[in-house]
């Protein structure tokens, strides 16, 4: 199931390289130095209290949120800033929303465009980010939408669509951006319990395609049977990572053995 | 499992419809007889007082002059709302941009017309022609600064008479339009402030940059807030076109008829045309408002193109 960490190449440049992240809000520090590495293609499964900081790691990803200290890097360039010598220069406005094109995220809560129908929400950022013509970017949306299973929703807006099909409407907007990396933030915590398989099998159907994944989730299954990578956060630092099924076999940190013994 | 199965629908009954005693409402009794009697007094002065003069009225108010004026209230109203909206969405960006000296500057600028009543502001406009006869374009103190060298230095780009810009119209005009801007900022800003910040966080996930964010996916949704105040505004802008009368622009609905009044020294009648046609006016606007309101609450209730735009969402579960 999971891929074979050893069929990678040493060579292999990290999606995602974190080195001591930092960030505070206010006076509240909510990852006290998070050190992570993806690898292409890999799906990494964040697990881990509430308030651990999976999601604003998530978010700094993207640049959402600013780091405070530390490095973050997405496919070998820095997030937000650029190096010159030893001196960091802010992105700009333009270059950070460049950067953020090729990363695809899905929120908890959805968050479509209310005032567009599933299409339009589709076809929208490819259209004005990339300027795609508007012809090529409708197919390529119905072929996403049929992808996550909603061919007919096309000319539905999202008020008219539960909220597993809101929600795979979500995972088609991202990737019709072609994404190197797509981001996760607990998409199915939302959902009544019957819709979440739904959007657990779209996730699962790009995964098998070969897609980078960072996936925050409360879905245990989806992390053994899904995840390569399993990372466990609490109290803003990773505690324990590896391949899923050993760390569920055996936590070797006696938090995660807490934490997974309460959810299982 | 196979009991309920096995029980057949038709051995129950149909449920028998409820038959009871409605409640009695004696209040809504009480209040149309109030009401109507109230109806039938109006009516009754309506009809008998001879100042009221009908004919003379109906003879009056549709002549040539007072049908300009009309045209030039809805004019001076779509004009200045044009300009004030467009002016007030830009106000209020700039009062949401993280730039302090533009959110300064627009604070600046909605503090001031707020501050001054439209009367005031519009004799004041009416008046401009006192400061300068002429109005140039230039660099600021450039004689001062030629002075200073002791050469003689002019840097103006343009310039134009004041009586030919500042018409009286055009002054009126000006005045009500920055005046609504201040009002029309506001309520932008509400308008903007209402749409759920995970609308901004995902089209910026998406690659989009402020501005393409601002003009696709926040004010649209901000324009379901902004739309029922702005009918109201349009609806107070075109009776505050009377203010032109004023300034003054002599073509205008109100300076006709009260014109017309104090000519045949018969006020009252000209007063009670004067409302009728705002009355007829304003209603037109109101139908206006309606199916731009439905327009714009797309998208939003299960029903997606109901007419339920006050109607919070939310609320809104299940439709139909």
């Amino acid at each position: 199931m999971g891929t074979d960490p050893s069929g990678f190449a040493a060579t292999d440049q990290p999606m995602v390289k974190a080195e001591n992240v930092h960030k505070r809000f206010g006076r509240l520090e909510v990852l006290k130095g998070v050190d992570l590495e993806v690898k292409p293609r890999e799906v990494t499964v964040m697990l881990g209290p509430s308030g651990s900081g999976k999601s604003t790691f998530l978010r700094c990803i993207n640049h959402l949120e600013k780091i405070n200290g530390g490095r973050l890097w997405v496919d070998g360039e820095l997030v937000g800033y650029r190096q010159q010598g030893d001196k960091l220069h802010e992105l700009k406005e333009n270059e950070v929303a460049r950067k953020r094109a090729e990363i695809g995220m899905v929120f908890q809560r959805f968050n479509l465009f209310p005032h567009m129908t599933a299409l339009g929400n589709v076809i929208e950022a490819p259209m004005r980010v990339k300027g795609t013509r508007k012809a090529d970017a409708i197919e390529r949306a119905r072929e996403l939408l049929g992808q996550v299973g909603l061919a007919d929703k096309a000319d539905v807006y999202p008020a008219q669509l539960s909220g597993g099909q809101q929600q795979r409407v979500a995972i088609a907007r991202a990737l019709a951006m072609d994404p190197k990396l797509m981001l996760f933030d607990e998409p199915t915590s939302a959902l009544d319990p019957e819709l979440v398989g739904d959007v657990l099998d779209a996730m699962r159907k790009l995964a098998e395609n070969g897609m980078t994944m960072i996936v925050v989730t409360h879905e245990m299954g989806f992390a053994r049977e899904v995840g390569s990578h399993l990372v466990f956060m609490d109290q803003g630092t990773v505690v324990e990572e590896g391949r899923p099924s050993e760390v569920f076999a055996n936590p070797r940190h006696e938090r995660t053995r807490a934490f997974l013994s309460r959810i299982l | 499992m196979t009991e309920t199965a096995t029980r057949p629908a038709e051995r129950v009954p149909p449920p028998e419809t409820v038959k009871a005693v409605p409640v009695r409402h004696p209040g809504r009794w009480v209040a149309a007889a109030v009401i109507a009697l109230l109806v039938a007094m109006f009516v009754h002065m309506l009809v008998t007082n001879k100042a009221f003069q009908w004919r003379f009225m109906f003879d009056n108010m549709f002549r040539p002059p007072v049908i300009e004026g009309v045209r030039t209230a809805l004019l001076v109203t779509i004009l200045a709302m044009i300009i004030g909206v467009t002016l007030g969405i830009v106000i209020a960006v700039m009062r949401l941009s993280p730039n302090p000296i533009l959110s300064g500057a627009a604070w600046v600028y909605t503090w001031f017309f707020r501050a001054v009543p439209r009367i005031v502001l519009l004799v004041l406009f009416g008046n401009l022609g006192i400061l300068y006869a002429r109005y140039e374009v230039g660099l600021p103190f450039d004689h001062q600064i030629g002075n200073l060298f002791g050469i003689d230095f002019s840097a103006r780009i343009f310039g134009l008479d004041a009586r030919t810009v500042v018409t009286g119209f055009v002054a009126g005009l000006l005045g009500l339009a920055l005046s609504e801007a201040a009002y029309m900022a506001e309520i932008v800003r509400a308008g903007i402030q209402s749409v759920d910040p995970g609308q901004q966080e995902a089209a910026q996930a998406c690659g989009m940059g402020r501005g393409v964010t601002l003009r696709r996916i926040v004010l649209p949704q901000a324009m379901r807030v902004i739309i029922p105040p702005t009918g109201n505004e349009t609806i107070a802008m075109l009776k505050d076109s009377a203010l032109l009368a004023f300034v003054p622009v002599t073509n205008e609905l109100f300076f006709q008829l009260q014109a017309i009044g104090a000519r045949t020294f018969r006020v009252f009648p000209m007063l009670v045309a004067a409302c009728l046609w705002y009355l007829a006016m304003t209603s037109v606007l109101m139908i206006g408002q309606y199916f731009l309101e439905r327009y714009f609450s797309r998208g939003f209730g299960t029903g997606g193109r109901q007419a339920g735009a006050r109607m919070r969402v939310g609320s809104v579960g299940h439709g139909h």
